[in-house]
């Protein structure tokens, strides 16, 4: 029956009204959005950076520094407990997660495994309240050798604890650098996609994001030159390091492992000009925890030099004049200016819990993102004019119909993609100029077979009827395959690529309502209006 | 007003026939683009080898592109290569991944940037590392397997496993031949390629589809149709639609090949190319695929089942008594 209720048609009607509501955001200037009531729809789509121009860097956590320093460190705990408890060993040695202790004596090696399952305990806790996985499994290889082995669940649990804390600083650190809205998104298991619009030359966010920043105050030793240390053994306890002369110069520093006050006891750092020299420098201050530390250390320390050490370079050794125990301080080094604000910046952000490599980085111009916008419009613009003009051409009024659902089709795209916030991108753009040409195909489709039925001898009413009813099933059918095609790239496709599934998918979607639904009321609508004795094409 | 007839009514061309050549024809075309493929190699992108790709446009408007590597080989760091795109001044330069992890390619990320700064505009900066480039190979040739299967098992579902089969057959040939264009005109083969592959599987079935649906309706209707017939029949019966729908979506392709810009047109290319390749591959590859496959609709077997039960049962009534 070529009739359509009222309902159906005011629910149709709204429909459009709704889809050009949540479009019309994106061809408005932003001052008459801004007058808009709030409950009003605004949202615009999302241009991908490709088309706004900026940098995008893809970020990785080095999983593998990290589990290399959690073996290093069962290392130093084994050795540690084994002292304390007085069990002589022949040696203990790394081997992957397992560290292996050969025992002097055989018969201490249940005290050795009591002690070490002090090491055993699991990694935070579950949100149940139940704990994680547990970090150390011990086991006794051998009657003599006694083994503690760092479990996998823990390693990932830790991993990605250290993926969460990083994308926390990574946040921080962008954003002291004052760019205007950055993205930054978590992707796949140990990766942070960091996306800053606008942004023309990335360097500088790279060495401030290349940097872990962990900040240690260590005592200087004095008992033997460095240059002798680090050419035969330095003493227990102790470690040669690289201080920054300037001019990438640097010598080297013997320096006690102990850390006296870390970068986790700061509360503020920023950059600022020292009284005496008018150099550069970071002024910093303590937490309560960290100043009575750092006080109490100057104070037996007096006339002795200590270590300011970033990520295990030397960055000055001061020496200490007087007690500081009022829980401030300041770092001097060869500073610049701006090396000396993005230490400040890396201070209040805080240390990465492992280094981030950039394995990824794309940055456009904003030339080139207008250049593609233009081009992308006006390739729109005209495949919408051969369309229109071809499907005119071959279906008379029933064309003309067809086109007014391409166009709402187009329009809902927009809407829905404002709605889900979705990101525009080149081949997003693309994928709108290739549903403008796959969209009418479900017109054609019915129209083809609304001209079969007639031609067999049908009347009017009846061959639109069959039309419709008979050309549903394959229109169904030929875009779920579509529509599976473009869900499978939905998934695998990241930025750009995802974009353009992104249209495609709605495209599907929305030129089924479009074409089934609304071509349909046009055609009961004007059938009733003119009640045409033979069929227009 | 006159309207326009792509394609004649009730036409009664014998399209399967042509499979006698379009069956040596599309075969010695896979083979030669998969021989292709394997000697000669896709043009990849850097998403797929990983490197750096510096595109910079000249400030005068006009480029040298022999000034540009001059420029760029003298930052020895291997190969280098200087394509003009465009007419408005555009190079793109492309680095290899410098020995050195990260530090490296951001070394070389800036001396490029100060070298070309004071000429040219910095247009587009990409950097993909190794591991990057692994997966995305990884991923795309998942994605395009993973479709296929998915594709199937719906076609399956809702035809028969024999659609199933001639739509995927169809559908390989046409992800064959496209792979051949890329080989052949060296177009840069990366991320948005796999794009155009996707969608190109997708209209592909979707050719495909159409015309199977009314098989599938034929089927029931005439029983008793030599297979050869009834896929002329349906052929000839869904070919004005295929004509129309091929040429609006060309159409379209052709507006982005024209005015897309240069970003976009390899994609635009290929996608133009694909359509072609569908529709042919939707009446000559996947069709006359049925007459070996054997069509047997369940309604088919079903109203087979039915006779032959018919013709027991009259055997048994003729029995005499």
């Amino acid at each position: 029956m070529l009739y359509f209720s009222t309902w159906k048609t005011v629910a149709v009607l709204a429909l459009c009204a709704l889809g050009i509501l949540f479009a019309l955001p994106n061809v408005l200037p932003q001052s008459v959005r801004d007058k808009y009531p709030s409950w009003f729809p605004a949202r615009t789509v999302v241009l991908g950076l490709d088309l706004q121009g900026g940098s995008q860097l893809l970020l990785e956590v080095d999983g593998e520094a990290l589990r290399r320093s959690r073996q290093i460190a069962l290392q130093e705990d084994v050795r540690r407990v084994l002292r304390e408890a007085r069990i002589g060993t022949t040696s203990i040695q790394l081997n992957g997660n397992t560290v292996s202790a050969t025992l002097r004596d055989p018969a201490q090696k249940v005290l050795a495994l009591e002690k070490l399952r002090t090491l055993a305990t699991p990694v935070g806790t579950t949100l149940f309240g139940g704990s994680g996985p547990v970090e150390v499994d011990i086991s006794s290889p051998s009657d003599r050798v006694v083994a503690a082995t760092l479990t996998e669940a823990a390693l990932q649990a830790r991993i990605r604890a250290a993926v969460d804390q990083s994308l926390q600083i990574v946040d921080r650190r962008v954003n002291e650098l004052g760019t205007v809205e950055p993205s930054i998104q978590r992707e796949g298991a140990d990766r942070i996609l960091l996306q800053v619009p606008g942004l023309q030359d990335p360097q500088r966010l790279k060495d401030l994001l290349g940097q872990t920043a962990k900040l240690e105050f260590r005592l200087v030793d004095l008992s033997m030159p460095a240059e002798q240390a680090a050419a035969g053994r330095p003493p227990e306890g102790t470690e040669v390091l690289q201080e920054d002369r300037g001019g990438g110069q640097t010598t080297p520093i013997l320096v006690e492992r102990r850390v006296l006050v870390s970068g986790e006891d700061l509360t503020d750092a920023q950059a600022g000009f020292s009284s005496q020299t008018n150099e550069p420098i970071v002024n910093f201050k303590f937490n309560t925890k960290g100043a009575r530390a750092f006080g109490e250390v100057t104070q037996a320390n007096v006339g002795k030099p200590f270590a300011i050490v970033l990520d295990n370079k030397v960055i000055s050794a001061p020496r200490i004049n007087e007690p500081i125990t009022g829980g401030q301080g300041q770092i001097s080094g060869n500073f610049t200016v701006q090396s000396a604000n993005d230490l400040a910046v890396l201070l209040r952000a805080g240390a990465l819990p492992a280094p981030l490599t950039v394995i990824e980085e794309r940055t456009v111009g904003p030339g080139l993102g207008q250049d593609s916008i233009d081009a992308g419009t006006r390739a729109t613009w005209y495949a919408a004019l051969f369309v229109v003009v071809f499907m005119f051409a071959t279906y008379g009024v029933f064309g003309f119909f067809a086109n007014i659902a391409l166009a709402i089709h187009v329009i809902f795209i927009f809407a829905l993609m404002s709605l889900l916030g979705a990101t525009l991108t080149l081949p997003g753009i693309a994928g709108i100029v290739l549903t403008i040409g796959t969209a009418v195909d479900s017109n054609v489709l019915i129209y083809e077979r609304i001209r079969e039925e007639y031609r067999a001898g049908r009347n009017m009413v009846s061959a639109i009827d069959a039309g419709f009813r008979h050309a549903f099933a394959v229109i169904f059918d030929s875009n779920s395959t579509m529509a599976i095609a473009a869900i499978i790239l939905f998934m695998l496709g990241s930025g750009p690529v995802r974009g353009f599934a992104v249209v495609f998918l709605l495209g599907i979607l929305t030129t089924v309502i479009t074409a089934v639904t609304m071509t349909r009321m046009m055609i009961a609508v004007w059938y009733r209006r003119t009640r045409p004795q033979t069929m227009p094409f | 007003m006159r309207l326009i007839r792509l394609f004649p009514d009730d036409s009664k061309f014998r399209f399967v026939r042509w499979r006698v050549l379009s069956y040596p024809f599309s075969a010695a075309i896979s083979v030669m683009t998969i021989v292709l493929f394997v000697t000669m190699g896709l043009n990849f992108g850097i998403d797929f080898t990983g490197g750096t790709l510096i595109e910079i446009q000249a400030k005068t408007g006009k480029a040298d592109p022999g000034v540009v590597r001059a420029l760029a080989q003298s930052f020895e760091v291997g190969d280098v290569e200087v394509q003009e795109i465009g007419s408005a001044g555009d190079i793109s330069v492309r680095f290899r991944t410098q020995p050195g992890g990260e530090a490296a390619q951001s070394a070389l990320v800036q001396r490029a940037r100060a070298a070309f700064e004071k000429d040219y505009n910095i247009r587009r900066v990409e950097t993909v590392g190794p591991r990057v480039s692994g997966e995305l190979v990884q991923s795309g040739t998942l994605g395009v397997v993973l479709a296929i299967f998915a594709v199937m098992a719906y076609l399956w579902f809702r035809f028969e496993l024999q659609f199933a089969i001639g739509a995927i057959i169809g559908t390989m040939h046409d992800i064959v031949l496209t792979l051949g264009f890329f080989v052949i005109t060296r177009e840069e083969f990366n991320m948005t390629s796999i794009a155009a592959i996707l969608t190109i599987v997708g209209y592909s079935l979707n050719e495909t589809v159409v015309v199977f649906d009314r098989t599938r309706e034929l089927l029931r209707k005439y029983k008793n149709l030599p297979t050869p017939e009834l896929l002329d029949l349906s052929i000839n019966s869904t070919m004005s639609r295929t004509v129309m729908t091929a040429t609006t979506t060309a159409l379209s392709l052709l507006a982005l090949v024209l005015f897309g810009g240069q970003a976009i047109q390899g994609f635009a290319n290929v996608m133009l190319f694909g359509v072609v390749i569908c529709t042919y591959s939707a009446i000559f590859v996947s069709s006359p695929m049925l007459i070996y496959l054997g069509v047997k609709t369940s309604a088919r077997a079903a109203a087979d089942d039915k006779a032959e039960a018919a013709a027991k049962a009259a055997a048994i009534s003729r029995r005499p008594a």
